[in-house]
This record gives structure tokens, C-alpha cells and sequence, in this order.
């Protein structure tokens, strides 16, 4: 068992670099999760990890040892892919066993892999079907079959789970999940799906644009984002934002107004020094704004209300046109056309500078 | 009230079910006759000829030219078999004929898929270029390559009348390459990168997973060069001289002399040669077009 270090690692196609420079560590046995929007370099740098991309600059070491010029074969990673990869004319067995066959594995020795391999997965009544006659979920477990038979030091997931409809991907979180704590082995997972990330990970690693946002645990990326881009993308639905502007410091804090919404004021506990006109946005999670009263009050005019039973979306606009997503247990009957009046309180509420560093 | 035709529950309306049903039915009926009001003498006219050369080969020469048309078969079938053998030694042509077929087709497809493999597979400087560079030579007469090929195997390396100079020349085919180069880039690349994560050889990802997936396309391609091996006139004619190597359609040129044209045993040799294909080509026909249009859709 192996973990993985990054230094300084980076890519670059021609003149244009897609991964700047990363540092990361990750632990022996950790569960390491990639996320970012689409293009943000998560794949690449999974693919830099299993070697079957050349990095242009740094260092990856798996297990203490560099293997920026180990192939991917000898790296100890064991990939599995999105579209699961499955070689479309060999039966799930061959599959599995194909790797160990090329490599001339002893026979009794793939056979044990295999055996032990279907066992966990439960895929031993699958052994002889062409991947063709299975389902997308058995599909995907052979795929994680056929990295589990090679005993990997490290396992590398390329969103897994995109191609899987809504219920067999849960399913599927939870194998992988399981799977992770009965092998122990170190797992880096790249997704867009902020559920399977939240639930997975020991530690989230935030990519935009091949820089890292922000690396920590899911839930202090949702209690604690460095700036604003990490608070917009870790939690669902995102949080809102309001534009604001810094009027003054006092006791607890930097008084701002929130520019679009009748000029109201609130007190933020920020203890950064700003000059007074400079521009703030304020951020609330929908799940997070208070009843009418408790806080700075703002009107909504709601939109559409998304009612799931345990609790309602209300998709609203604020009278300057903003849009506003707001969770509202209560807010049952609600419906297009009716205004909705909440709090925001000081406590819950993010502040980002211009730049979109995080106010403290 | 509108219902889905397809409804046949129990309660549902059955007679007006059966009226859409009905209609449907008749027009597909309608189709399917006036396709075959035009497809049947297109398909006569095609084979008309080839029903003639079958005619002739039962023929003696001096009933061809007869004046009234006959369209039966006669007897003279195996004498003009007799006399084009014995003219032309016509069954060790075929025999030289099949060995270069198979050879080249085998060699060829081979050769293209390893052209189209590494065109696909690997990034190098000038990969563009070269794909230009094959896609061009298609665009090139074969007479204006053929002279310069030529002079180049029969006068500079003095292999006319070999069995290398029969299969090597035409080896590399750029529409072979282009065909192999199509269905390999039309594989999903995750397929190589597992394989490669799971340390199996170049070779083997080529051998053991590439080629296996490619098989429609070269079972197509395998017929279209056996095809134009098979049908190949120009250059066995150029390059062979003694009637040990000739091949079939060369020794079949031979009976239009100066003097005296054996039509019989032309029209024989002529069956013989096309019979073969046009079963191979019957029985292989879903193959073939599955190869040719695989990947199309999707």
C-alpha cells in the first residue's frame, strides 16, 4: 500500500498549460475525491497519476518512489474508467483475468485473483456473459473487478459512477464506499458529482482550471471554503449570492449593504480591513436563510417551488432580479407568484472580497 | 377518442384497431410491389450477361455467332473446358491465381492494419501529413504508377516472373489503410488505456483487443482485396512471361489472338473465374456491408 504525492506537478499541451504546478499528498489508505466543473483538469491529473499521460513538470511519487518515467503498468495504480472499458469480445472472466494472462501470471494464481475478485463484487454468476448481456451496474463492477485482481496499491476512479442511473449510483457509492474500508488501500476518485464526493472522501480536492481551490474535509470545504468559487460548488443546491458593498467598521464586524436590495444593511464578522465603498459579495446557502425577523430581512417573489416532501426548493428572484434559491421545510404550499419574506443572519452568511477570497 | 393503434386490450375498440392495422398493411404491400416492379428488370438486366457467358461457354465457337439468339444452355461445355486447358494449362493459372489471392489478401491485411494501428495510436510530428500523403495516392491513376513500377522491380531488381513481384508490388494499399485507420479510431481509446494500465504489451493490445474488435471491417476489406487481386489484369500482365506464372485473367487474354479468338473457351475460362466470387460474395454479402458501413450510425 502506497499513498501519492504531487509536487509541483503540471501539463501542458504545446503553449497551453491545463494543470499548473499541483501539490498534493495523499495519505496510505485515504480516500482522496477530484472535483471541479467540467475542464477543469480532474481527469487529466488522474490520468497524469496513472501514468498514461506524460506530465510536462514536477513530480509524482506513488509509495516514495518517483515514477514520472515508470509506465503505467508498473506504477501499482489500477484504473477504472467511465465507460466502464470492458473489452467487448471476452467474457467477464477474461476480463478480469486478461491483464494477468498478458503478463504470463501463473494460472492457479489468476484464477485465485478472480474467484476472490467475483467474491467480493458478487459477479461469480456473471463470469461467462460477454459484457453485452449485463447491466450497466454489473458492468461497471467487473470494471472494478478487473482493478481489483491486479492488487493495486492505489486505485484510480475516472467517474465511475456518470454513466449509472440515479438509484444504481447510489448503490454503487455505497460498494465503493464498503469496498474502500474492507481493502484499505488508497483510492482518488474523480467526479462532478458533489454528492458522491461529500459522501465518499476522507478529503475533497477543488480543481478549477488545473489550479487547486482548496484541498480538506468534505465537511469543512462546506463550512469553511477558502473563496467564493469552492462555496459556489460544494453544496446543493449552490449558495446565493448577493452584491454588497463594505460601508464601515464596528463592534463584531464590517457593516456592508447589499446593493440591490433597497439598500439594507447588515453586520458580517469580518475582521479584514476593507476601505469603506469597497465591493463584497455575500453568500448564504439555501438551507441557511432564517425566518422574517431574525435577521436582515429581504422580499422574494417566488419563481417555481420544488416540493420533495422532507423539505421545499423555492426558486425565487429578489425585487432587483436576482435570483434566490431558498430551503424552506415549511414552505409546503408555496407556489409561483407568491412572495416569500426571509432572514439573513449574520452567522450563516460568507463574505467574498472582489477577488473572491474568503472575508474573515 | 384517438387510441394508439397498438392497444388491443380487451375492451378496447378492436374493429378500429383492425382498420389501422389493415391500412398500414396495405401500404406497405404497395411499396413492396412497386420496389419489385422496379428492381426485378433492373436485376434481369444485370444479370443478362452473366446468364449469356454462361450460354456461350456451352457453346461450340461456331454457335455464338450464329444468327438466332439461344438461350439455353448447350453441351459443348466440358470440350471448351478441354480446349482452353489445353491452350492455356488454364487450371494451373487458377492455381497461381488463388495462391497470390490469398497471400496478398492475408499479407495486405496485415499490413494495412498495422498502418492504420499506428496512424490511430500514436501521436508523432507529421501524422497529419502522412494520413494526407495516403489519402493522395488514391486520388492517383494506377497507369501512372504502374510504368515506374515496372521498371523498378522488373529492370532494376530482376524479378519478373516471380511469385514476389505477383504479390509484393500492389502490398500496400492506401484504401486498406484509410479502412482499418476508420474502424480502429472509432474504438474507444479507454479500451488501450486499460489495457495499458494492466501492463499488457503493445502488441498484444493490438493482437488481442484491436484486431478482434475490427473483424467486420477486415472480413471487408479481405474480400475487397482478394476481389482486386483476383480481377487483376495489368500487372501480371506486364510482370509474367512464361505461362507458369500467368494468372487466370492473363491466360484468358492470351486466347484473343491475331488470328483466332476462341470465344468458347474464353467464356469458360470466364465462368470459371467469376462462379467463385459471386457465391463468396452471396454467402458473405451481411458481413461485407456490416463491415463497410460499421460505425455509421452512432
Amino acid at each position: 500500500m502506497a499513498g501519492v504525492t504531487l509536487t509541483k506537478t503540471a501539463k501542458s499541451y504545446g503553449n497551453v498549460d491545463v494543470i499548473h504546478g499541483v501539490d498534493l499528498e495523499v495519505a496510505d489508505g485515504e480516500f482522496v475525491v477530484f472535483v471541479g466543473p467540467s475542464g477543469c483538469g480532474k481527469s487529466t491529473l488522474l490520468r497524469m497519476i496513472a501514468g498514461l499521460e506524460e506530465i510536462s513538470g514536477g513530480e509524482i511519487a506513488i509509495g516514495g518512489r518517483t515514477v514520472n518515467d515508470v509506465e503505467p503498468a508498473d506504477r501499482g495504480t489500477a484504473m477504472v474508467f467511465q465507460s466502464y472499458a470492458l473489452y467487448p469480445h471476452m467474457t467477464v472472466k477474461e476480463n478480469l483475468s486478461f491483464g494477468l494472462r498478458m503478463n504470463g501470471n501463473p494460472r492457479a494464481d489468476t484464477e485465485a485473483r478472480v474467484t476472490r475478485a467475483a467474491d467480493v463484487l458478487q459477479i461469480e454468476a456473471l463470469l461467462d456473459r460477454r459484457p453485452k448481456a449485463l447491466s450497466g451496474g454489473q458492468r461497471q463492477r467487473v470494471a472494478i473487478g478487473r482493478a481489483i485482481v491486479r492488487n493495486p496499491q492505489v486505485f484510480l476512479f475516472d467517474e465511475p459512477l456518470s454513466n449509472l442511473d440515479a438509484e444504481l449510483r447510489v448503490q454503487m457509492r455505497v460498494e465503493i464506499a464498503r469496498l474502500h474500508s474492507e481493502l484499505g488501500v488508497t483510492m482518488i476518485y474523480v467526479t462532478h458529482d458533489q454528492t458522491e464526493a461529500m459522501t465518499l472522501a476522507d478529503r475533497i480536492v477543488v480543481l478549477r482550471a488545473g489550479r487547486v481551490e482548496q484541498v480538506g474535509a468534505p465537511l469543512d470545504l462546506y463550512d469553511d471554503p477558502d473563496n467564493q468559487f469552492v462555496a459556489g460548488f460544494i453544496g446543493s443546491p449552490r449558495m446565493n449570492f448577493f452584491a454588497a458593498e463594505a460601508i464601515a467598521r464596528e463592534d463584531g464586524g464590517t457593516r456592508v449593504r447589499l446593493t440591490n436590495q433597497g439598500g439594507v444593511e447588515i453586520v458580517l464578522p469580518i475582521d479584514e480591513q476593507m476601505a469603506p465603498g469597497s465591493k463584497v459579495t455575500v453568500g448564504v446557502r439555501p438551507e441557511h436563510f432564517g425566518d422574517p425577523g431574525t435577521g436582515t430581512d429581504i422580499a422574494l417573489d417566488v419563481d417555481v417551488a420544488e416540493h420533495l416532501g422532507i423539505t421545499s426548493y423555492v426558486y425565487a428572484n429578489t425585487r432587483a432580479g436576482e435570483p434566490v434559491i431558498v430551503e424552506r421545510p415549511e414552505a409546503r404550499k408555496l407556489g409561483a407568484h407568491d412572495t416569500l419574506r426571509v432572514s439573513i443572519l449574520p452567522d450563516r452568511a460568507y463574505a467574498f472580497a472582489e477577488d473572491g477570497h474568503r472575508l474573515r | 377518442m384517438s387510441r394508439a393503434p397498438e392497444r388491443t386490450g380487451a375492451s378496447g375498440p378492436a374493429v378500429e384497431t383492425h382498420g389501422h392495422g389493415r391500412s398500414r398493411s396495405r401500404v406497405r404491400l404497395t411499396r413492396i410491389i412497386v420496389l419489385h416492379l422496379f428492381l426485378v428488370p433492373l436485376a434481369l438486366i444485370w444479370l443478362f450477361p452473366l446468364w449469356m457467358m454462361f450460354i456461350f461457354s456451352t457453346m461450340p465457337d461456331s454457335g455464338i455467332f450464329s444468327p438466332g439468339v439461344q438461350l439455353l444452355p448447350s453441351d459443348q461445355f466440358l470440350t471448351n473446358l478441354a480446349a482452353l486447358q489445353e491452350e492455356t494449362r488454364f487450371l494451373r493459372t487458377i492455381f497461381v491465381s488463388v495462391v497470390v489471392a490469398v497471400i496478398y489478401t492475408a499479407l495486405s491485411v496485415m499490413l494495412t492494419s498495422m498502418a492504420g494501428w499506428a496512424l490511430v495510436r500514436y501521436r508523432f510530428a507529421g501524422r497529419g501529413m502522412v494520413v494526407a500523403i495516403i489519402l493522395g495516392t488514391i486520388t492517383l491513376p494506377y497507369f501512372v504508377v504502374v510504368i515506374p513500377q515496372f521498371i523498378l522491380v522488373a529492370r532494376d531488381l530482376g524479378l519478373s516472373d516471380t511469385w514476389v513481384a505477383l504479390i509484393v508490388p500492389p502490398l500496400f494499399n492506401s484504401l486498406g489503410v484509410l479502412f482499418m485507420r476508420q474502424s480502429f479510431s472509432l474504438m474507444p481509446t479507454e479500451l488501450f488505456d486499460a489495457a495499458q494500465v494492466e501492463g499488457v504489451t503493445e502488441w498484444q493490445i493490438f493482437t488481442r483487443v484491436a484486431l478482434p474488435l475490427a473483424k467486420p471491417t477486415m472480413a471487408a476489406l479481405s474480400i475487397i482485396l482478394f476481389l482486386a487481386s483476383w480481377n487483376n489484369y495489368l500487372w501480371p500482365l506486364l510482370i509474367t512471361n512464361s505461362p507458369e506464372m500467368m494468372t487466370a485473367p492473363v491466360a484468358l487474354g492470351t486466347l484473343i489472338g491475331v488470328t483466332r479468338v476462341s470465344w468458347g473457351g474464353i467464356m469458360v475460362g470466364a465462368v470459371l473465374l467469376t462462379a467463385p466470387m459471386l457465391l463468396v460474395f452471396v454467402f458473405l454479402q451481411r458481413f461485407f456491408m456490416s463491415g463497410i458501413t460499421a460505425g455509421a450510425v452512432k
